[in-house]
């Protein structure tokens, strides 16, 4: 929203103040102000009014025509001017020689064979208005030679307020109650607004106006005739124009003008054709065309004004084109409304279409607006157009009223909310200010909230907080640490897991973390082959792609795998992300934390990269938890799975994920010569698995004693088993030292390291207890290679 | 007799100054000092001599012994340091311009981004939280002030779900059950609130290179009594001087908030420029940092913690520009791209 300082001007006197300190101010206490201010006006200079004294059509131009201008400089002047609205007699704005307009500075040219000394401006060119239909047409008696900037507001400075800073603000979508922060901020006083004496009407007749839906929370309306002016004064449509908006007739300018004044949306309908205003909602969606012309779809929630039974005018939105005010009206009826401000937001949604009346209401209007835009309008209807009467009585239907707000606090509370000493008169003061009635007696402060900050802004005493701190100054705080007490700090299991798992992967494996996308990427995932599974959908996903919530994250990653191929023969990326793995009895999501890892690698076998994969995640269990895993042979569920070599991971018998090989389908569509292999660990598992403390073992000062054994098996989970079973304190570890591995069969040798703490063991002792394994193993069918 | 050991002496001295290895040192050792080496030869011919003549004699012999044994001892250390040098001299002059194959893994910025964000407040005495993806109606909107028209609930900004959950379209979601989790020992113990929140957040838009519908903020709060908009303030201004590792200007602008009240957009002096202007502050010497604000007392009721006794404050920090700033990343999509080209070149950052 655009600010006029003249505007604001009109209602707090700011002489003798800097006006760019002042705006800097409001963006920090009120509202934030848009980088660029401007300086209106500031690139134009020495534009006289000047007459046509004569005009003669070009001989050769069809266009141009060659004019006498009195600048008031006791001379004629010859300018050729190619303006269509020429006449004699006719003021206009002149630009003389030397006169600047932007970049350019008039001096005398020849134009088409004749000499031209200056220029006649339009509108346009002057920065006031974007009519560049003709030269300026200037109706006003004032002296030839006068500079236009004497006759016309056009210097200014305008700022823009970011609206979405105003949101809970609905007093400061006007210029009157932007000035009344300028009045607290400066501390000048905010001069009341004059306004016609509406009783003065009271004994003519009533409009006949009634609200038939609690969506209309007030309706204030007034019938006038006669009106003789068509176009604006110069100011307002400068002021217009300055703001943003464009002068379209006097009419609709000062219901515009108001707007932008005291923040009241308002219409004006031909009283032909609105003569019973019915404020309801139609049982059936209808058809409707706005003034712009714009047939729209109206639903049954969307609240109309209507004449009677037929509609004009989409409440708070936007008029009807039939009822609109057209050449021969008139009689008009002027509307004033207030209406709920939550069924308009929803009917600017549903209908696609925002205006600025419409952006007002969003954000809650006071409803004791609307009579006072109505006796401001008359004011200003009766300054500019001496002709107009008005013809009914205001006619007012206030069927909604909000709570007056009234707020106790004492002052130990703003003490312990700043943090810092404001003193009472100053909070008295401030408040005052800003409209609120406030007293303070014994530290005990009594707040009365004006009508303009309480239909939601100002509803509890933390509100008024910010009212005394904002226009303080924040800058002026003195700024303290907290005196709170100390406590020692713990971090969750899972948080301390996830960093290190990622400084594993990172240091020790140098594998890349990525992120990914919650939902699963269904484009992507069939280009690999892949199913798009997941438990639930995004209702309204803006991309059919991104409807289902994965369920894993390595379908995601075996993506990434894709997009990555050709950054290097052989790499590792993982992730510690979410998916959604089911939906539970309370209907609410399964929702699961993961570490998702692939490796792919065009250089190492299937089984190689495995074995890598697995080590990684035996180390990293290890390095958690001191704890071993086991693989257990699990069922592939998905279609990127390879059925063969899927295994469960798991550690205290909990099962912490799956470790698996790319399916060879998905594989091939990756990369036709590349292993891939993943692993997804679920964190809150890994999180509940106790960290196994280090019992220290007192190395034996006797030499330990290895025994080498070598078994004709397929697989090490016997001997290992054999080996636990043997239950021997003496053994301290034991290692596999070769697999070997023909045609016909293969063997795993393992070395068995034997110590004693107290003394040196003997062969004999050894043996014996490598006797047991061998005669376990024997009994399980498995013998000692020969 | 002694002529013979004068030639014998000699004749060492020759041969050992032609020696040029240990193997032929020690057969030298073995011919004259060995069992039955020359000098021991010697030995035989003392049995014709007198007693007298005997015992001088040996004595010769002795001496002859050991200074034959000296000059072997010095020969070898001679030929061992002879050695080290020719090791040494051997060794040939490694090419250390040949370029080393940096095989190394890397972290997501927001990781690194976060981490030191988490250190700052951890030093700070703050909890880190983590929270669900998948929240509630109430975790992320009612418990927060959010009431039902307000316009973040639109469909449009927020990812709902058929199950009437949704994807959390801020970190505040949490705050309820940070307040709920951690009210006890603020009642019972006077152990104050600290907490940060980073987490992933999804806004139902349309993405470019400034716009992601997937990002991550972190947000932070403190609960106790008499906290003030001033603590706020110093802690605001400690934490991101932290981050930046300058001392950092913050101001303070009104912002609404419906969790906040007052409620504030913080800005920071500029990081370029520190506040001079530059194109990249706009010329206005500040840059829009992130919102704060004193929580809401509803936002503290709905907690379970009493706002008539206890006050809070909370603020947000957009990690995903925080990271963007630092590493001066342009498209925000490069984040959840996947593509190593962009993410392999964030090794640690410590």
């Amino acid at each position: 929203m655009f600010i006029s300082m003249n505007w604001i001007k009109d209602f707090v006197d700011l002489e003798g103040l800097d006006t760019l300190k002042l705006i800097q101010q409001f963006s920090l206490s009120t509202a934030e102000v848009e980088n660029e201010i401007f300086y209106k006006g500031s690139d134009i200079s020495g534009i006289v009014v000047a007459q046509i004294m004569s005009v003669e059509d070009h001989p050769e131009s069809k266009k141009l025509h060659l004019l006498k201008v009195d600048a008031g400089d006791g001379k004629l002047t010859d300018v050729v001017c190619g303006a269509p609205n020429v006449r004699v007699g006719m003021k206009t704005a002149f630009a003389k020689v030397g006169a600047k307009i932007g970049e350019i500075t008039i001096a005398p040219r020849p134009l088409a064979g004749f000499e031209s000394f200056g220029m006649c401006c339009s509108e346009n060119e002057l920065g006031i208005s974007d009519d560049n239909s003709g030269i300026m047409d200037i109706t006003e008696d004032v002296a030839n030679g006068t500079d236009i900037k004497e006759l016309y507001a056009i210097d200014d400075i305008v700022f823009e307020v970011d609206n979405k800073s105003l949101t809970n603000r609905p007093d400061l979508w006007s210029h009157y109650g932007i000035a009344r922060e300028f009045a607290a901020i400066s501390g000048r006083a905010l001069k009341p607004l004059e306004i016609d004496d509406l009783t003065q009407y009271n004994s003519l007749p009533l409009v006949d106006m009634k609200i038939e839906d609690p969506l209309c929370q007030r309706y204030s309306c007034l019938q006038f005739a006669n009106i003789s002016r068509n176009v604006s004064p110069v100011n307002m449509k400068i002021r217009l124009f300055y703001c943003g908006m464009r002068s379209i007739n006097f009419l609709a300018d000062m219901t515009n003008y108001l707007m932008l004044e005291v923040g009241q949306p308002m219409h004006a309908f031909d009283s032909r054709k609105v003569g019973k205003i019915r404020i309801k909602r139609f049982d059936a969606p209808l058809k409707f065309t706005t003034l712009d012309n714009v047939e729209r779809n109206i639903d049954e929630n969307t609240l109309m004004i209507c004449n009677d039974n037929t509609p004009v005018a989409i409440a708070g939105i936007m008029g009807g084109l039939d009822s609109e005010i057209v050449e021969d009206t008139t009689t008009l009826t002027l509307e004033s409304a207030t209406f709920d401000a939550a069924s308009i937001r929803k009917s600017t949604v549903r209908l696609a279409h925002r205006t600025d009346s419409s952006m007002r209401y969003e954000k809650s209007l006071d409803p004791e607006l609307t009579t006072l835009a109505i006796a401001r309008f008359v004011k200003l209807l009766k300054d500019y157009d001496s002709t107009v009467s008005i013809v009914s009585s205001l006619t007012d239907e206030y069927a909604f009223h909000y709570d007056n707000i009234t707020l106790n606090f004492d002052k130990a509370y703003v003490d312990k909310y700043t943090g810092i000493e404001i003193s009472n008169d100053t909070i008295i003061d401030t408040l005052t200010k800003l409209g609120f009635t406030a007293s303070v007696s014994d530290n005990n402060f009594t707040v009365d909230v004006p009508s303009w900050r309480a239909t939601k802004d100002v509803t509890m005493k933390a509100d008024i907080i910010e009212e005394i701190t904002r226009i303080y100054g924040y800058d002026n705080f003195d700024v303290n640490t907290a005196k709170s007490p100390l406590f020692p700090v713990n971090m969750e299991q899972e948080k301390t897991d996830e960093e290190r798992v990622k400084d594993m992967l990172v240091k020790r494996y140098n594998l890349h973390e990525v992120h990914s996308y919650v939902w699963n990427y269904y484009d992507e995932l069939k280009a690999l082959g892949i199913e798009s599974k997941g438990s639930i959908k995004l209702l309204n996903a803006s991309n059919p792609n991104i409807e289902t919530i994965r369920e894993s994250l390595i379908p995601t990653q075996l993506c990434q795998i894709k997009t990555n191929v050709g950054f290097a023969p052989e790499y590792g990326i993982f992730e510690i992300g979410r998916a959604v793995t089911g939906i539970d009895e309370n209907n609410l999501c399964i929702e699961k934390k993961f570490l998702g890892t692939t490796l792919y690698s065009k250089t190492k076998d299937v089984k190689a990269l495995y074995f890598e994969l697995k080590d990684m995640v035996e180390t990293l269990v290890d390095e958690l938890k001191h704890k071993a895993v086991t693989f257990k042979k699990a069922q592939a569920t998905s279609d990127f799975e390879h059925p063969i070599n899927y295994n469960a991971i798991l550690c205290d018998d909990k099962v912490l994920g799956y470790i698996g090989i790319a399916h060879p389908t998905v594989s091939k569509k990756i990369d036709k010569r590349a292993a891939i292999v993943f692993a997804q660990l679920d964190m809150s598992v890994l999180a509940s698995i106790k960290n196994a403390s280090i019992t220290y073992d007192e190395p034996s000062k006797f030499p330990t004693m290895d025994i080498d054994l070598s078994f004709v098996t397929d697989t090490f989970a016997p001997i290992k088993k054999a080996i636990e079973n043997a239950n021997s304190p003496l053994i301290k570890k034991y290692e596999v030292v070769d697999i070997y591995e023909d045609e016909n069969s293969k063997s795993i040798s393992v070395r068995i390291t034997f110590s004693h703490p107290q003394k040196t063991l003997t062969r004999e002792q050894v043996q014996e207890i490598a006797n047991s394994i061998i005669d376990e193993l024997k009994a399980n069918g498995i013998v000692l290679k020969g | 007799m002694k002529e013979q050991m004068e030639k014998l002496k000699i004749q060492l001295d020759e041969e050992l100054s032609l020696v040029n290895n240990l193997q032929e040192l020690d057969a030298i050792r073995v011919k004259y000092l060995g069992k039955k080496g020359l000098i021991t030869d010697l030995l035989k011919g003392m049995k014709d001599l007198s007693n007298d003549e005997r015992k001088a004699f040996g004595a010769l012999v002795n001496e002859l012994k050991q200074s034959t044994a000296d000059k072997i001892a010095q020969k070898t250390q001679e030929l061992k340091e002879a050695e080290i040098r020719k090791e040494i001299e051997s060794m040939p002059q490694f090419d250390v311009s040949i370029p080393t194959k940096l095989d190394r893994g890397s972290y997501h910025p927001i990781t690194l981004v976060q981490r030191e964000c988490e250190r700052i407040f951890k030093s700070m005495g703050f909890t880190v939280e983590d929270y669900s993806e998948v929240v509630t109606d109430y975790e992320c909107f009612e418990s927060v002030n959010i009431p039902k028209n307000h316009p973040a609930r639109d469909m449009q900004d927020t990812y709902y779900l058929e199950n009437g959950q949704l994807l959390k379209s801020q970190t505040s979601a949490a705050q309820n059950a940070i307040l709920k989790k951690y009210g006890d020992a603020l009642k019972n113990d006077g152990k104050p609130i600290k907490a940060i929140f980073p987490g992933r957040c999804f806004r139902n838009e349309a993405t470019d290179a400034c716009h992601e519908n997937t990002f991550f903020q972190m947000e932070g709060m403190m609960v106790d009594k008499d906290i003030s908009i001033s603590n706020l303030i110093y802690f605001m201004k400690t934490m991101l001087s932290e981050v930046f590792k300058k001392d950092i200007k913050v101001r303070l602008r009104p912002g609404f908030f419906p969790f906040v009240e007052p409620g504030f957009e913080l800005d920071i002096s500029c990081l370029i420029c520190s506040g001079e202007g530059c194109p990249s502050c706009k010329h206005s010497g500040w840059l829009e940092l992130c919102p704060c604000g004193m929580i809401h007392p509803q936002v503290l009721r709905e907690g379970g913690i009493d706002p008539e006794e206890y006050t809070g404050f909370a603020f947000g920090l957009g990690l995903t520009r925080l990271a963007m700033m630092k590493y001066g990343i342009k498209d925000i999509r490069d984040l959840n791209s996947g593509s190593l080209k962009a993410l392999a070149q964030f090794t640690d950052d410590e």
